[in-house]
């Protein structure tokens, strides 16, 4: 590892998995910590779109579009399993495990690597992240 | 892991959630933030926000100078309509906020403690944290009153808005500033209103909402433009949306009638204004149109351009091409599409946004710009961006530009921070 870069127990898993989200600021870096579908994922607070404060949205489970066997319209309805980080700001949303928008894969939240040891979540910070978010 | 040094350990603060009851300078810190590193130094002019002003309805209605419609409108406040006593608007069919996703749409922020009128708080932690140095408020719940049957319902609110904003809210802050709302409805009552407040410094301009069937070439509008143009103070027509039309009730979504409603009906008044050749009437009256973004614009100069060129006689008031009286007028930037750079760039380069447009960020609705919308535009001169984010105003309005917002550093210190 460089020495850009540290290395920062940031939650404790049972208490991710519990709250599903979690968002902090780092030494001026601020992310958003999820726990979903057994796999923990973290992405900068900032969106894509104007530099909002994804992560302190909401958390949706997914709209789609159902369609009936005779290919009539079914509604909308919330997907079952997946769901979306919803950008305050905008309504920007993203899913949270790949951290792309729906409609517009091309758009997406810059990821954060992290790693689970033990009952620790550890995220990895680059000196040079910007410092203060909004970018 | 290795334990850590304890002088190392990193500062960890958690973030709440951001909701509608959030303080606007912890939703805003984001924008600050990038006021701090961006445009600190610039001169920013709002030219369209709408503060929350729903939540003092109640102060409006009191205002109403009609003791029947007074006493309609604080009997219908105190039980089924609310915050919409009087109004038009349809509460199940304004769908703004996404399902409550965008929680700054209806915010309830608790405004305890604020020093003054809660809704002046409001604003001023809205423009301090945008680092914005003026802001131009508008009453969103009359957006739609054009489209009210009751005339008469349209003059008394109007009447006591235009009250409640000159006698309550623009004395108590400087950094405010208003468009007198016009009942067009009724062009006698917008003619006695432009004359009582005509010169009243906190006015800097009188604004039609553009949703209405009216055709703004109608003579019985003579005699109110003749007097906005002696005024000096520009005339806005500021868009909305209306899914009672009924080219618009064939939209299931509210995200489809937003995107065509509120280019719709600006282009209709601007086309009525420039065929009929208003321009060439009122040369001297300044036209500003408002939420429509920007896209429609450069459609309507050619294709306007396109049909006076193929039936002169039907326009032969002009004596230069639609576009170029469109090159004359001013538009506000919401919301600004810019999907497409290359779009974007050609659409201002048609109606010279450098000296023609002007910043707007329609904060708190859910579709709002921040000045990075500007100062990130990669094609832009600094000075464009600059004219662009308040000296264009300043012109069109007649705004010093000495420098009236605190510096983005200390609003980020001053925030609760706990979102």
């Amino acid at each position: 590892m460089s020495a850009a870069q540290h290395e920062i127990v940031v939650a404790g898993l049972a208490d991710l998995e519990e709250r599903e989200r979690l968002v902090v600021e780092v030494d001026g870096v601020e992310l958003g910590i999820y726990f979903h579908a057994g796999e923990v994922r973290a992405w900068h607070n900032v969106c894509p779109h104007q530099g909002g404060p994804v992560c302190q949205g909401k958390i949706m489970p997914r709209t789609v579009q159902t369609v009936r066997e005779d290919r009539k319209n079914g509604g909308p309805a919330f997907h079952p399993s997946d769901r979306t980080i919803v950008c305050p700001w905008h309504g920007f949303e993203f899913d949270i495990g790949t951290g792309r928008h729906p409609s517009a894969p091309g758009i997406g939240l810059r990821p954060i690597p992290v790693r689970v040891q033990g009952d620790d979540v550890i995220v990895t910070i680059r000196g040079d992240q910007p410092g203060f978010p909004g970018r | 892991m290795p334990e850590q040094d304890p002088s190392a350990r990193p500062r960890i603060r958690e973030l709440a959630e951001i909701g509608g009851r959030t303080d606007t300078r912890d939703v805003l810190a984001h924008a600050t933030a990038q006021a701090h590193r961006e445009y600190d130094d610039y001169f920013i002019v709002d030219i369209d926000a709408h503060v929350s002003e729903d939540h003092f309805w109640a102060e409006v209605l009191e205002l109403i100078d009609n003791d029947v419609w007074r006493h309609i409108g604080m009997d219908q406040l105190g039980k089924f309509a609310g915050n919409n006593a009087l109004l038009n608007i349809q509460p199940g069919m304004s769908q703004q906020s996404v399902g409550g996703r965008i929680g700054h749409q209806g915010r309830k922020e608790p405004l305890d403690g604020v020093t003054g009128h809660p809704f002046v708080g409001a604003a001023r932690r809205g423009m301090d944290a945008m680092g914005l140095d003026y802001q131009v408020v508008f009453p969103s719940a009359m957006l739609l009153l054009g489209m009210h049957p009751q005339d008469e319902i349209e003059v008394v609110l109007g009447r006591a808005f235009n009250r409640w904003l000159t006698e309550v809210v623009l004395p108590q802050d400087d950094r405010l500033k208003g468009m007198l709302y016009l009942p067009y409805n009724t062009p006698e009552a917008c003619e006695e209103l432009v004359e009582r407040y005509a010169g009243d410094d906190g006015i800097i301009g009188y604004t039609v909402c553009s949703t209405r069937n009216n055709p703004v070439h109608s003579d019985v509008y003579t005699r109110l433009y003749k007097l906005i143009e002696d005024s000096g103070k520009p005339l806005a027509f500021h868009s909305g949306y209306h899914w009672g039309d009924p080219s618009f009730a064939q939209l299931n979504r509210f995200l489809s009638m937003h995107a065509l409603s509120f280019t719709h009906y600006n282009q209709i008044h601007v086309t009525n204004w420039i065929i009929n050749a208003m321009p060439e009437r009122f040369p001297k009256l300044r036209m500003v149109w408002v939420e429509s973004g920007l896209a429609w614009i450069p459609f309507l100069m050619q294709r306007l351009d396109h049909e006076v060129l193929m039936r002169p006689s039907e326009a032969p008031g002009l004596t230069r091409l639609p576009s170029e009286y469109m090159r004359d007028m001013w538009y506000t930037s919401q919301p600004m599409e810019r999907t497409s750079m290359e779009l974007l760039e050609a659409g201002m380069k048609a109606f010279g946004a450098e000296t023609q447009l002007l910043y707007s960020s329609d904060w708190p609705h859910w579709d709002w710009d921040a000045p990075s919308t500007i100062t990130r535009l990669p094609f832009l001169s600094e000075q464009a961006k600059r004219n662009i984010l308040g000296l264009n105003a300043a012109r069109v309005f007649n705004l010093p530009t000495d420098r009236r917002k605190p510096a983005a550093q200390r609003v980020l210190q001053d925030r609760p921070g706990i979102s």
